[in-house]
């Protein structure tokens, strides 16, 4: 049974007729079409889902969306401005070539706007802690800490 | 006569520039794939052909196709370097098209650090030899000497006169193969080739643009989900589906033998569905494997298949008369791949031919084994690879593509995309085996090894897809009985186990049995424990000999890019300052005995109180020959050394009686970013030698060069993975 529920997602307002307890990562993916969160895992431990809810950044694989009404969401697809232009995060992203298969840049990146908003030079453990949750299989943690940082310092 | 797609196909085996009608092919517009049939009726192109490799565009562009798929590993951006050098086209005016059956060659699979060896000098060679071809035909058209003419960006520039390339081959037939070409602009002029280029796909990655194949999205597209059974010989006794048939969202239960999967047209409740049906599925499911036992001893109970793989002099009679020896025995136990991203693929049967988006690393193997399975002629079956999460080997991908196919002839018509969860992933990948490795050594009276054996005991190291279609997972559960695939390829288990050492008197001999866990390639094979042991030995070994372990693996090693890497390691270590409660330890190994070489450092900080080791950081230096990109160069090198240090400190697929229990991020962790060391690469760059991929050469010295810093700092000497805290807390020093 589905309902109609409203969305803040990227500064606009989405009316979606979908299962209140869907998670959030499969109405972002499948009715919005979005891809910059990714299934990783579906048990909140690897943070390739990862959006900012009000600012913080928080997996989205469990998250009801019924959860998540009055909240306003950003994705990956939300961090550049209008023009196109990227934030300086996945600026700093490409700038290091931090990404091997890529899968995990999503989180990454997302953890990453959420450290730098609250903590705008961060040390090289404050980073490591703050990213904990993000898995990565292809071994790129020193190039994403290269990029943090080159981010924090622009 | 302007050449069209339809001459173009009838002159296949003649000509060798062809002219794409078609266009871009990529992820920008879907991962389409042009549903009309026109793959089978080109046929597989061939390897010696230019067109095969490289293609020149209406558009002033050109195509490189490459018979591999990317991972991460950058071949996109290394073939597009080759191609633009000799061509002395920017890389804005190439396009890459990965594996696709019927349009790329067949390059096999995308394994074992050949995409560079392979792919990349393949490219490389279409594109001199077209350079010399374009030049010769622009020389004769024009009336000039070849010496007046150069290739620029995609055109013919002549004394006051240019042209196009698309325009200059217009109606030209030329029929010649790919030929040695007299000159490499990518030797030479190095304008795009050895140079830190960017990825493109990197910013689409940052911006969330389609990339991967969990990405795709087709029109009416519809959500699967496989009902996994307890246990690898599990059978499906009945299921109540009139049950399962009350939910308004299940589209069809896909039911062949115990095989069973879902379909939805909503992701979500596809996997509500799954979840229902397991409950409502009943299994004969007899506890075959061994649970609750040592793996390591259990795996020498197994019977085996005992040959001597090398033999060189008496090594027997020299350990015999050695003045000192040592012998030991090294363990690394089931590891799986993990990779980040669950295995996906969409599938599409319609009007009798059956479409596959897959990150499969062998579109073409592939094709040939699924194609068996699903009794449907090759040449109505078709595959393109599209980008997945980074697999370092045989993880789901082909288990994923087949399964979703299955589902797909049973439900005609509409794209089925199959995602597996991280349940499927962790649970039912094939992984690395477990293996065993026991070495004995002698040293003479001048503390150098004069006798050296190795027994080591594996399972096969590789059941790709290779015809058969028991290489599938799915098969197991379908009605024909395919039977277990066997051992598979028992050559990884050999791969690095000679030491690249001068040792007069040396044996090996491999004990080859069929574990209990599903397993296929993993990252390097038998390389990493094979280096692990050599390089844990050699350790030892020079301290039984009161030698510096680089000066010791140096008076061994007769090559001398093995003694430039060593050396150049030295020098990196000068002024390191190594406190109490820390350890340094070094490793080399040249992978393969043939590709790269890399020599290693490890700088740890152990806690004796709790037995918990940290990497603080990492060097290494690598000879990986020419380098086409030092920064992808580097990019793996750093990747291999943090994913080795993860599996030689955290991993270790655990199972019980019935099936795997380590199925997800905590029962089996990996690195986490707390964990990470600090990574250095240097590269030895030699342009004259020819290319080599490095994505495994990392990941035996890097364990090794742990494993000796932990003994650096405390005594203990490691010899089984992953490194066991309890055996650190029992440090005396």
């Amino acid at each position: 049974m589905t309902n109609s529920i409203k969305l803040h997602v990227n500064g606009h307002e989405h009316e979606i007729e979908v299962a209140l307890n869907t998670p959030l990562l499969y109405v972002l993916r499948n009715q919005l079409q979005l891809n910059g969160p990714k299934f990783g895992c579906g048990l909140q431990q690897c943070g390739a889902c990862m959006v900012l809810k009000d600012g913080e950044s928080v997996p989205s694989c469990r998250l009801p969306v019924s959860a998540v009404s009055k909240s306003k969401i950003r994705t990956l697809e939300g961090l550049a401005d209008i023009n196109g232009s990227l934030h300086k995060v996945q600026q700093a992203f490409i700038d290091e070539q931090a990404a091997q298969c890529g899968y995990c840049l999503n989180g990454m990146i997302v953890a990453a706007v959420a450290l730098l908003e609250k903590n705008d030079k961060p040390s090289d453990d404050e980073i490591r802690k703050k990213l904990a949750l993000n898995i990565c299989r292809c071994g790129i943690h020193s190039r994403v800490i290269k990029a943090v940082k080159k981010a924090a310092s622009n | 006569m302007k050449a069209t797609r339809r001459n173009f196909i009838k002159q296949i085996g003649y000509v060798s520039i062809g002219f794409s009608m078609v266009g871009t092919v990529g992820l920008a517009n879907g991962g389409f794939m042009p549903i009309d049939k026109t793959g089978s009726l080109l046929g597989t192109p061939d390897k010696d052909q230019i067109n095969a490799w490289l293609q020149i565009l209406e558009n002033g562009k050109v195509k490189v196709l490459t018979g591999k798929i990317e991972l991460g590993q950058g071949i996109r951006i290394a073939v597009a370097q080759m191609a633009a050098e000799e061509l002395n086209t920017d890389l804005d005016l190439i396009e890459v098209n990965i594996a696709e059956t019927g349009v790329t060659p067949d390059e096999g699979f995308t394994a074992g650090s050949s995409s560079i060896v392979s792919s990349a000098m393949a490219v490389r060679n279409a594109a001199a030899s077209a350079r010399e071809i374009i030049l010769k035909i622009a020389s004769k058209k024009w009336g000039m000497a070849i010496s007046q003419l150069q290739l620029k960006n995609g055109k013919v520039l002549g004394p006051e006169r240019e042209m196009s390339l698309y325009e200059l081959l217009d109606g030209e037939q030329i029929e010649k193969t790919i030929a040695k070409a007299t000159e490499y602009k990518g030797k030479t002029i190095r304008k795009y080739v050895g140079r830190p280029i960017p990825r493109k796909d990197i910013e689409a990655m940052v911006r969330g643009q389609e990339v991967f194949v969990q990405d795709l999205r087709f029109p009416g597209m519809v959500h699967a989900r496989v009902v996994r059974p307890p246990s690898y010989t599990a059978k499906l006794v009945t299921i109540n589906e009139a049950e399962l048939e009350r939910s308004p969202h299940l589209l069809k239960l896909v039911r062949k033998g115990s095989f069973l999967g879902v379909l939805a047209e909503d992701e979500y409740q596809a996997i509500r569905l799954m979840e229902k049906a397991k409950q409502l599925a009943k299994w004969n499911a007899p506890e075959r494997l061994p649970g609750n036992i040592n793996v390591k001893e259990y795996l020498k109970t197994l019977p085996a298949d005992i040959e001597t793989h090398e033999e060189k002099g008496d090594s027997d009679t020299s350990l015999k008369q050695s003045k000192k020896q040592l012998s030991a025995s090294f363990f690394k136990p089931y590891l799986m791949h993990a990779a980040n991203g669950p295995s996906c693929a969409v599938a599409l049967f319609k009007e009798g031919e059956l479409y596959v988006w897959t990150h499969s690393q062998g579109v073409y193997p592939l094709r040939r084994t699924l194609a068996k399975l699903v009794k449907m002629p090759e040449d109505a079956v078709h595959l393109k690879a599209v980008p997945g999460s980074g697999c370092f080997g045989q993880n789901g991908a082909n288990d994923a593509a087949t399964e979703a196919a299955l589902m797909a002839i049973e439900y005609p018509g509409r794209h089925v995309r199959l995602q597996w969860t991280r349940e499927d992933e962790h649970g039912w990948e094939p992984y690395g085996t477990a293996m065993i490795v026991e070495l004995k050594a002698g040293l003479d009276e001048n503390g150098e090894i004069d006798g050296w054996k190795c027994a080591i005991w594996s399972d096969g190291h590789s059941n790709r897809p290779n015809g058969n279609p028991n290489t599938l997972l799915p098969a197991q559960f379908l009605e024909e009985g395919y039977g277990h695939p066997g051992i598979g390829y028992r050559g990884g288990a050999v791969r690095n186990a000679i030491p690249y050492y001068d040792i007069p008197n040396l044996k090996v001999e491999t004990h080859i049995f069929q574990g209990p866990l599903r397993a296929s390639s993993l990252r390097g094979l038998g390389t990493y424990t094979n280096v692990f042991a050599i390089e844990s030995f050699m350790d030892e070994l020079a301290r039984m000999s009161n030698t510096d372990p680089i000066e010791f693996r140096i008076r061994h090693s007769n090559d001398e890019r093995s003694i430039a890497c060593m050396k150049k390691l030295q020098e990196k270590l000068v002024g390191i300052s190594i406190r109490g409660g820390e350890g340094l330890g070094l490793a080399f190994s040249r992978y393969k005995n043939n590709a790269s070489y890399c020599a290693m450092a490890a700088h740890v900080s152990v806690d004796k109180i709790t037995g918990s080791v940290q990497v603080k950081k990492m060097w290494s230096v690598v000879d990986a020959g020419e380098t086409i990109n030092p920064d992808g160069l580097k990019n793996q090198m750093e990747g291999g050394m943090i994913q080795s240090a993860s599996w030689a400190l955290k991993e270790e697929v655990r199972f019980d009686a019935q099936h795997i229990t380590t199925l997800n991020w905590n029962s089996y962790p990996i690195f986490r970013f707390p964990d990470t060391p600090e990574v250095e690469v240097e590269v030895i760059d030699r342009v004259d030698e020819p290319p080599m991929g490095a994505g495994e050469a990392a990941q035996g010295p890097a364990t090794a060069a742990i494993v000796n810093a932990i003994f650096d700092a405390t005594g203990v000497r490691i010899r089984e993975l992953p490194v066991n805290k309890e055996l650190i807390k029992q440090a005396k020093t």
